[in-house]
């Protein structure tokens, strides 16, 4: 296996990004990821992006997009419908077939023009469920009830993932919920959105963007300074009807942090993309986090959720925490589906 | 002068599409008023059923009949209405475990209000009369002894 790793990130969310395309959200982005690493258009061998038709309203949306990247002489790319992260193991992949040394990865979301938990429904099986339109706070909500009455987790623990994720998202420019006064109380006195599920355990909704730059070996550490090594890189799914799965728990994830060995050795901080207070406490459980990994440290998912890049976000942020050496072993993490149906994990260490 | 050539251009979606035996079988025992589950190898029964089990991965072919009466594994209330379902009033949503099935279907509970919700209450279909194969031939599922 080659050595490949992170080498630099760039990130944008806001709540609604109302009078900016996508693809002047993306210029600016990408010219950052690249430029902070000394590369152009020309420099990258390989460029792959995630997004969704079904947020632009429109079939091939990612074409436009490209026009943010530069794709004239022709690059070599690829696209994926799914959140970035599975757009950074497309290029992972790539990378490690090798005839590349560099490669771009982006994504980007924006589902303020519409209603995100019922454009959600179309991402169910179009006989059983998705005719139904059963929104996605109402289905978060079917989980969280049999969690609560199995007691797989209680409404105070909830309570108190919603309060790490406001006081850690204070001092985060790109959170769009935050408060540094929040507490246990405050939360459990909200009445529910989608009972037993109130407003804090939702994530928050937001736009925005994140660019990302690969490379290989010693290309990275030409490139960066301390490079953020993926030491582990694994994604797997469980059954999509919800009626099959234990509702209480997320197998996929477990397997996928196992396969990236995740618990290999201490981790010190990990980025978790759950949208919701009940999907971060399963996460913490399937993915063995411990009391010693910081968790979502800057409010993570819950306190912005974009649509399609929440994941690779989580990654950029994992990464930064080596990039500036405020930790040696780290864990991303995306998700994808319904109930954490898709889960992918990605390991990264500095030297 | 020569000819001018001359085409129509219908826009439209020409493919249709079958379910197949499975799919198509719970969906035109709906159409008959009549639940279905499928049975995996172990004897026990997936409700709604698929074609293929989400463990073993082996075909599943064996079509049986759950319901209509069954129990709330867990349920929301949907208030406001999403304005694509099925629904124009408030609702519950529901799993909902149906006798003679081993996993529960997400389906509507129609009742006026949360306050008649409960985990392990007995409900039972409610049907539309007019049913074209499709899950909303169901309208939901309402507690069992109420007046249909």
């Amino acid at each position: 296996m080659r050595d490949i790793a992170v080498v630099s990130a760039a990130q944008h969310q806001q709540k609604a990004l109302t009078h900016t395309t996508e693809v002047e959200l993306m210029v600016p982005l990408i010219n950052e990821a690249r430029g902070a690493v000394g590369l152009t258009q020309d420099d990258i061998g390989f460029t792959c992006s995630g997004s969704s038709d079904f947020l632009a309203g429109q079939a091939f949306s990612f074409v436009h997009t490209l026009d943010a990247v530069g794709a004239v002489p022709p690059i070599s790319e690829s696209h994926v419908e799914m959140d970035g992260a599975w757009a950074l193991y497309e290029a992972w992949v790539k990378l490690q077939i090798g005839g590349v040394d560099t490669a771009l990865v982006y994504s980007y979301g924006k589902s303020s023009p519409g209603s995100l938990r019922d454009v959600l429904s179309t991402q169910l099986d179009p006989y059983y469920l998705g005719p139904l339109w059963p929104d996605a706070f109402a289905l978060a909500a079917l989980q969280a009830r049999i969690m609560l009455e199995s007691g797989a987790v209680s409404e105070q623990r909830l309570a108190e993932i919603a309060v790490r994720s406001l006081n850690g998202a204070a001092d985060n420019p790109r959170a769009v919920r935050s408060s540094a006064e929040a507490t246990i109380d405050s939360i459990l006195a909200e009445a529910p959105i989608a009972d037993p599920l109130r407003p804090s355990d939702c994530a928050a909704s937001a736009d925005g963007g994140v660019a990302v730059v690969l490379a290989a070996g010693d290309r990275a550490r030409e490139l960066c300074e301390r490079p953020a090594w993926i030491k582990g890189i694994d994604h797997r799914i469980d059954p999509h009807q919800p009626g099959v799965r234990d509702l209480t728990r997320a197998p996929s994830a477990q397997v996928a942090a196992a396969q990236a060995g995740a618990g290999d050795d201490r981790l010190d901080a990990a980025e978790l993309a759950a949208p919701f207070t009940t999907q971060e406490h399963i996460l913490e459980l399937e993915l063995g986090l411990g009391a010693d990994t910081a968790v979502n440290a800057n409010g993570g998912a819950l306190a912005g959720h974009t649509m399609m890049a929440a994941g690779l976000m989580r990654i950029a942020d994992a990464a930064a925490h080596i990039h500036d050496e405020r930790a040696d072993r780290v864990l991303g993490h995306a998700a994808s589906g319904l109930y954490l149906q898709q889960n992918l994990v990605c390991v990264m260490e500095g030297e | 002068m020569p000819e001018r050539l001359r085409a129509d251009l219908v826009l439209e979606y020409p493919f249709t599409r079958t379910t197949g035996p499975v799919i198509g079988g719970f969906l035109t025992g709906l159409r008959e008023g009549m639940i279905l589950g499928i049975r995996r190898s172990d004897g026990t029964v997936l409700c709604p059923p698929t074609e293929y089990d989400p463990e073993s991965s082996e075909p599943l072919t064996d079509l049986v009949e759950v319901g209509p009466g069954g129990e709330v594994v867990s349920w929301t209330w949907v208030d406001p209405p999403r304005s694509q379902s099925p629904w124009d009033q408030p609702h519950g949503l529901g799993l909902i475990q149906l006798d003679g099935a081993d996993t529960p279907i997400v389906h509507g509970l129609l009742v006026e209000g949360p306050s008649e919700l409960s985990v392990g209450m007995r409900v039972t279909a409610r049907w539309r009369p007019e049913r074209e194969g499709h899950i909303a031939d169901l309208e939901g599922f309402v507690p069992e002894g109420a007046v249909r």
